[in-house]
């Protein structure tokens, strides 16, 4: 673990792992210190930054270097089941590359538990962890001008939900009705890191 | 009849700002509010209200209001006329409006974004704890267009009687303090790299200040090499493959997959949001 400085009132933890990077965030987000204005967590990094001119960071570190980081428990992480029509675009590219039935995709899909690993990208945009190795794919070759809000796709070592309609590249294996971001209520996001997540299949 | 402003003209670009949503980063979403904090914080000030109230930061002025109520109203940021149904009202002084009187911001000569306080603040309903808008993850009030009616809250307190506030000058040549890091260590001799003179594009917005200059060139190990994406903070200075620096603003986005080679110090971020295209900035390394 490295702590990199990033501006007068910010640090990076850079992580050897996703889970290590999991653990720094849950350890950091469940102490709930009162200096510390934002909490991002990334591929391989936390980004900690501090209220201007109070020792958050400090703290920070001393809590992070002070915890067992075996566990990734924030205490706060919840339980999303995810209705998904199982319709995208690129199904039958997914199962080709993957040498499988659509059915396999589905159910591979179907029978993971994902987590939240971090955010970006657009509001309420989670990355999610735990894809099964058939479905770790690269993203497309060109990406398309428009992808529909809800769809549900995967690329590289994540799989996610596009919350509003956007640019995207990821490979589309269906789609959800399901409200990802709505700012103005009282959880805007419906992932956020540290939640399971699992998909179900309706038709 | 409630107390209310009525938008009669907004120039370029006329936004509801206020102090931002800081804390949801990890959601997502992008700090947001005015770019030029001090700007709408004295705006306030002189109208009267608390220092976090929602004002207008109109770009490149333009912008024309009349009251459906009786107010006071201050214009801060760039010197820049203002008037009253036409007469001179002068900027940076609380300006009180009766209902029906039309103010009208003129066009700035420097910088780029000038604030409107009115006495009890804009009272749209705000989002996830604030009224800015954010271009980049289109949260908040849309972009104001003539027509629009924006309603006022109560006025709480009374205005700042300042006798003389001088408008902060924007000059042609920005001497901009960073912090080396975080990713400092993927270009070779950072510091001397970021020295160079560096001038802001057309390109840029709320989201950033796109600059043009000598491209910053990777270490012969970084050279194609990929970051996992990564947190990123306003004052961030972002170098995509181009070599061509990005300073991260209020509307950044949340994570990014481009190495950050130094960050701006928070006090030099206002100088930033005035600076117009054409601006020359250099990057000094302090402490």
């Amino acid at each position: 673990m490295r702590w990199l400085r990033y501006g007068p009132d910010a640090a990076l933890v850079e992580c050897e792992s996703l889970d290590e990077m999991s653990a720094v965030r849950a350890v950091v987000v469940a102490a709930g210190l009162p200096d510390l204005v934002e909490v991002v967590p990334g591929a391989r990094t936390v980004l900690i930054a501090a209220r201007p001119g109070s020792t958050g960071l400090a703290q920070a570190r001393k809590l992070v270097e002070s915890a067992g980081l075996e566990s990734a428990d924030g205490g706060e992480s919840r339980e999303i089941t995810i209705d998904v029509r199982y319709d995208g675009e690129d199904l039958d590219l997914v199962a080709r590359t993957a040498g499988i039935t659509v059915d396999e995709v589905v159910e591979l899909h179907t029978g993971a538990t994902y987590t939240v690993a971090f955010t970006g990208f657009a509001p309420g945009f989670g990355y999610l962890t735990g894809l099964p190795e058939p479905l770790r794919q690269s993203r497309l070759d060109t990406p398309r001008t428009r992808v529909p809000a809800g769809s549900v796709a995967i690329a590289g070592e994540f799989t996610g939900v596009y919350p509003r309609s956007s640019p995207g590249g990821w490979r589309l294996l269906g789609h959800t009705d399901a409200v990802l971001f709505d700012s103005r209520a009282s959880r805007p996001a419906l992932l956020a890191p540290g939640d399971r997540v699992r998909f179900r299949r309706i038709r | 009849m409630s107390r209310a402003l009525e938008v009669v003209a907004t120039g370029p670009l006329a936004l509801v700002q206020d102090l931002g949503r800081p804390g949801h980063a990890h959601l997502g979403v992008p700090p947001s509010g005015a770019l030029d904090v001090p700007a709408l914080r004295l705006a306030n000030r002189l109208a009267g209200n608390p220092e976090d109230a929602a004002g207008i930061e109109a770009l490149l002025g333009g912008l024309a209001v009349t009251a459906r109520a009786s107010c006071t109203v201050a214009v801060t940021g760039p010197p820049v006329a203002v008037t009253v149904d036409g007469r001179p009202a002068g900027s940076h002084v609380p300006v009180h409006l009766t209902a029906g009187q039309t103010l009208t911001i003129g066009r700035p000569d420097t910088g780029l974004r000038c604030y409107l306080a009115v006495s009890g603040g804009i009272d749209v309903e705000p989002e996830l704890g604030s009224r800015s808008r954010d271009v980049l993850a289109e949260i908040g009030p849309p972009p104001l267009e003539p027509g629009a009616v924006l309603p006022l809250g109560e006025p709480s307190g009374i205005p700042d009687g300042a006798d003389t506030v001088t408008a902060p000058p924007n000059p042609p040549d920005l001497l901009v303090p960073v912090v080396l890091g975080p990713r400092d260590d993927w270009f070779g001799d950072a510091a001397h790299q970021l020295s160079a003179p560096w001038t802001v594009t057309s390109e840029s917005n709320r989201v950033g200040l796109r600059l043009d200059g000598p491209a910053l060139r990777r270490t012969d190990a970084r050279e194609g090499a990929e970051l996992p994406s990564e947190g990123v903070i306003t004052g961030a200075i972002q170098v995509p493959p181009n070599g061509l620096p990005v300073v991260f603003l209020a509307d950044h986005p949340t994570t990014g997959g481009y190495p950050v080679i130094a960050v701006v110090v928070p006090r030099a971020l206002p100088a930033l949001a005035q600076a117009r295209p054409g601006t020359t900035i250099r990057f000094r390394p302090y402490a």
